[in-house]
């Protein structure tokens, strides 16, 4: 029991951060452009293929660093020749924008690397257990995507708050115009957000790869959950987007690993409702199943009882 | 005595550490025009957002007509009676002209939010429309949208809308600036003629506008009523003189 | 001054009679549109494209109500659609069983109280947030029913959905609806009763009001109006109509599954609202016709229509955001004066240069598909009928051609488009 408990907070506290790495990146982008960039996650699925092909070509390590600059450089591209322009029009074509390049991103990877999953996998030199709890071993490949995600936060942090750039950024994280009658090149400063917010999402996606599915539906199945993420965590807040990530991240492990209905629960009571009917799959459903739909729910009642989120500080 | 048509009580209002409005006490009587000046910063259009429900005090209460608004949302205020304007055109820009002044006037007109009725066939609406529209010499510029309209066009029609719907408590917030010396005397003029057997609460920089309008004026100076009364008591009151017309030659 | 009162007021109120008959003559033109073709393309794919149509019509303009007129973007509307068909399926199937006199033609309308029940219950929390949040709320929404479809299986019908057999139902004057040209004059029906209902929705108070809310929210607070509670209207409307659309669906289909809930549901709605523009009222029907066209002849041409579509989105929402009905009123005070056929020659002109343009990077799209994912069936194909390897370097330097010339031709007409505007625009504007 205590191993599954160290287990699952060990995978929730992963899961939760890999979340945080795409997290941080949208939440950046939205801060400071005001535009929530729909094709988030698929920049992480692009990070997760390109990573698969170049590995494929030269190895692992030198695929950790390409695909993210790969997909940085896009980005940056993406913000300079298409967002741009849509930006004037206000938010809603933005928003347009990023679904349109999502949808087109997905069909373009399912052009080339088709919708079978494809093998991509953990590099030998990792393909080791790391230790072992109890009679689980924790295998060393996971280790390393905590550590690379932990360090990223760090040196996220020293830049945010240390650096001469990192404080144009958070000024331009509250005031955008304020920023850019100061002085600052704030259309290069956007476009490089745009680059860095990116590169993170593909770097989630290059050390996710081996790990979970890489798969044309990658951005699909994350995407939402992302965007339950930066809804719950509290529009345009850091901090909240990191909360809310590792909460669905613990919240959606332990669920998984909790075989019990409310059949089980209630067995003592000896109550069964019809088979047939919406109360008895209501009643024999296990936590296990909900699993995918908990981060639904969070956002459901997170909106009945403090819409602007938890951490909310900006309405849209 | 009769119930005053605004009283603001003791209304404390901050943002973070600053204290924006600090302990304003201000009566408007009914059917009076009162006019609020100040210098630049000093919480004007706060007010005016704390009196109309876009803001809630931190502390203090405010009454429409004796009764409490203090907490209620701006939509369940402007039914009570008590219309706005903006300092910076707040339109519907997409809509004609006409439709804007008819969105001022489809709540009081009884419409709500009907979806089984044609608003185009209300009779009372369309002629209630027209009338504000001649009002403000905008008939002729009915059917364009009302975003291409030019700026001082765009100023009368924000008015228009704040008007349209018969509210007795009118408040303004700088409608003439921007404008040049005729158009402000043309919009003066206006004004004085809406605010007929209603009362008007107006904020505004251009003193001979003021003065020649107002029925009492208060002085705000970093969010304290400083002076209230006529206009000659606040013409001769020196801390009004030192805090904000200067030393004038007469 | 008292004179221009009253005409404008007998404007507001009774319109003049040329006008009415423009406006009903309207009406007449679409309800001939939906009852002549059947009569002229008999074939079944031709009837099966026309339901579709009509199905995707209603729901088009459903979506519109959020998305063109109250301004609400949403991604999860196929929710009310795929709730609505499920409502109908049950009502049919349990009106099967039961022996109950339900005729078919009254489904649909279950469909929409369906939607409108889950409008209701969704719409009070989704509309608590208003733009961006709310998109992603709807997303959030998405994700949830559709998940909970392959939970609650009694109700979903799990993995394979629920049938049913719309030919069991009561029949009044003897009609079956197993005819495609049954179901599909009961879809048109059903279409044209929905526009216009939803036509005139645009004209109440509420409709108004929502124009209102989409172009400045606050200064609609400041006239009496709570935005969300119109918004939340707007949103029950909307998803009784999605509904509709959905049991349209389901006695089509004679099935209700997990796909109707699809993100591809809601994005293919999204797409053809847009595409067709969401300014207008006859935008999404446009749209929805173009879209429903496209889906089921470019599936023929290439295995990666989708791919085309997504990128027609994309340089609609850079270029063209007005969209299809945009461009086209657009033009409308050149044809009040008469001057169409000036920019008509310039369009002609630009045409081929821009066609030539899209075939080479249609030409690169296909081979680099034929390299990778279909690149066990080697690289010989065919592009418009004429054969060569993809892997060679002349059908790439071909295609290099195609688009660079291409361009170059048709960024020389520009000014020659622009040219042929400013004259057709100079010509007075003739007496209405």
């Amino acid at each position: 029991m205590l191993e599954l408990v160290i287990i699952s907070i060990l995978n929730g506290v992963q899961f939760g951060m890999l979340l945080f790495l795409m997290a941080s990146g949208l939440t950046l982008i939205f801060s400071m452009m005001g535009v929530l960039n729909f094709a988030h996650a698929s920049f992480y699925m692009l990070g997760a293929f390109f990573g698969f092909q170049i590995a494929r070509w030269l190895g692992f390590w030198p695929a950790l660093l390409i695909a993210p600059a790969l997909v940085g450089i896009i980005g940056a591209l993406v913000e300079r020749y298409g967002l741009r322009n849509v930006h004037r029009q206000g938010h809603v074509p933005e928003l347009l924008f990023t679904f349109g390049l999502a949808y087109v991103i997905e069909e373009v990877v399912q052009m080339i690397w088709g919708k079978a999953p494809v093998d991509f996998r953990v590099p030998a030199l990792l393909d080791f257990p790391a230790f072992t709890i109890f009679t689980t071993n924790y295998p060393a490949y996971k280790l390393l995507m905590l550590l690379t995600s932990a360090g990223i936060f760090l040196v996220l942090f020293i830049v945010l708050t240390r650096t001469r750039i990192g404080l144009v950024i958070q000024a331009a994280l509250s005031h955008p115009h304020m920023v850019a009658h100061l002085g600052h090149n704030v259309p290069l400063v956007f476009m490089s957000v745009f680059g860095v917010g990116s590169a993170l999402a593909a770097i989630a996606g290059v050390i996710a790869g081996p790990a979970l599915v890489t798969q044309s539906n990658m951005a699909g199945l994350l995407g939402p959950i992302l965007f339950v993420v930066v809804v719950v965590g509290g529009l345009g807040s850091l901090a909240g987007a990191f909360a809310a990530s590792l909460l669905i991240g613990l919240v959606q492990t332990f669920a998984v690993s909790v075989n019990t209905s409310l059949a089980d629960v209630f067995a003592f009571a000896h109550v069964t409702p019809s088979p047939g009917s919406i109360l008895g799959d209501l009643w024999t459903v296990t936590l296990a199943q909900i699993a995918p739909i908990l981060p639904y729910l969070l956002l459901v009642m997170v909106l009945i009882l403090k819409p602007t989120g938890l951490w909310g500080t900006r309405e849209t | 005595m009769m119930t005053p048509a605004l009283e603001l009580c003791n209304i404390h209002k901050g943002f973070g550490a600053t204290e924006v409005i600090r302990g304003v006490n201000l009566s408007v009587k009914t059917c009076e025009r009162h006019a609020v000046i100040g210098p630049n910063g000093a919480g004007k259009s706060t007010l005016f957002n704390l009196i109309s429900g876009l803001m809630r005090p931190d502390n203090g209460s405010i009454s429409l007509k004796g009764g409490d608004i203090t907490a209620m949302p701006p939509w369940l205020i402007n039914r009570r009676g008590l219309s706005r304007s903006f300092q910076v055109t707040n339109i519907f820009h997409r809509m004609s002209v006409w439709e804007n002044v008819r969105a001022g006037v489809l709540w009081s007109a009884g419409e709500h939010y009907a979806f089984w009725r044609d608003a185009d066939k209300a009779r009372e609406v369309g002629t209630r429309t027209d009338r504000i529209l001649a009002d403000f010499d905008l008939l002729d510029r009915s059917d364009a949208p009302a975003g291409i309209l030019t700026y001082a066009e765009q100023r009368a029609l924000e008015i228009a809308i704040t008007v349209a719907g018969g509210a007795d408590v009118i408040l303004l917030d700088e409608p003439t600036a921007g404008m040049s010396r005729a158009e402000t005397d043309r919009a003066v003029a206006l004004i004085r003629r809406i605010s007929e057997g209603r009362t008007l609460m107006i904020v505004e920089h251009d003193m001979s506008v003021i003065f020649g309008l107002a029925d009492r004026i208060s002085v705000l100076v970093y969010g304290e009523i400083v002076a209230s009364g006529t206009p000659a008591e606040i013409r001769n009151n020196p801390k009004v003189r030192e805090a904000y017309l200067g030393e004038e030659a007469h | 001054m008292i004179e221009a009162l009253t005409v404008r007021a007998g404007l507001a109120v009774r319109p003049a009679v040329p006008v009415v008959i423009a406006h009903y003559g309207t009406w007449i033109a679409v309800a001939v549109m939906f009852v002549v073709p059947p009569l002229v393309f008999r074939s079944g794919t031709a009837l099966t494209m026309m339901s579709l149509m009509g199905i995707s019509i209603v729901f088009a303009l459903s979506y519109n109500m959020l998305l063109g007129q109250t301004g609400m973007l949403s991604f999860g509307h196929a929710v009310y659609f795929g709730l609505g068909a499920y409502f109908a399926v049950h009502c049919m199937n349990a009106a099967i069983t039961s022996g109950l006199p339900v005729p078919l033609p009254i489904i649909p309308l279950v469909g929409g109280l369906g939607g409108l029940a889950f409008a209701i219950l969704f719409g009070w929390v989704s509309t608590k947030r208003s733009g961006t949040a709310f998109a992603m709320i709807s997303l959030g929404l998405a994700e949830l029913v559709g998940s909970s479809a392959l939970i609650l299986r009694s109700f979903f019908g799990g993995e394979e959905g629920v049938t049913t057999d719309r030919t069991r139902l009561l029949r009044l004057f003897d009609i079956s609806f197993g005819p495609q040209i049954e179901v599909y004059y009961l879809i048109a029906a059903w279409c044209l009763v929905c526009m216009v209902l939803m036509y005139k929705f645009t004209r109440t108070p509420l409709g108004r009001m929502c124009n209102a809310v989409r172009d400045n929210s606050e200064r609609a607070q400041f006239v009496g109006y709570n935005p969300q509670f119109v918004r939340f209207l707007a949103f029950c409307v909307s998803g009784f109509f999605a509904g509709v659309a959905g049991g349209l669906a389901a006695i089509h289909f004679e099935i209700a599954n997990s796909a109707y809930f699809s993100a591809t549901q809601s994005g293919n709605v999204l797409l053809a609202t847009f595409i067709g523009g969401s300014g207008y009222f006859f935008g999404p029907v446009i749209g929805a016709a173009v879209v429903s066209y496209l889906q089921v002849m470019l599936s023929d041409v290439t295995e990666i229509w989708q791919l085309y579509f997504g990128l027609l989105f994309i340089t609609m929402v850079m270029f063209a955001p007005q969209g299809i009905a945009g461009l086209l009123m657009m033009h409308r005070p050149l044809w009040r004066r008469r001057a169409l056929l000036k920019v008509a020659a310039a369009y002609a002109l630009a045409l081929p240069p821009a066609l030539v343009m899209l075939a080479g990077i249609a030409l690169v799209i296909e081979m680099t598909y034929r390299l990778s994912v279909k690149a066990a069936e080697g690289p010989h194909m065919t592009f418009f009928s004429v054969p060569f390897a993809a892997d060679q370097p002349p059908a790439w330097l071909t295609a290099g051609l195609l688009i660079v010339g291409g361009f170059i031709l048709f960024r020389l007409t520009w000014p020659i488009i622009a040219a042929a505007w400013v004259n057709a625009e100079s010509r007075k504007e003739l007496a209405q």
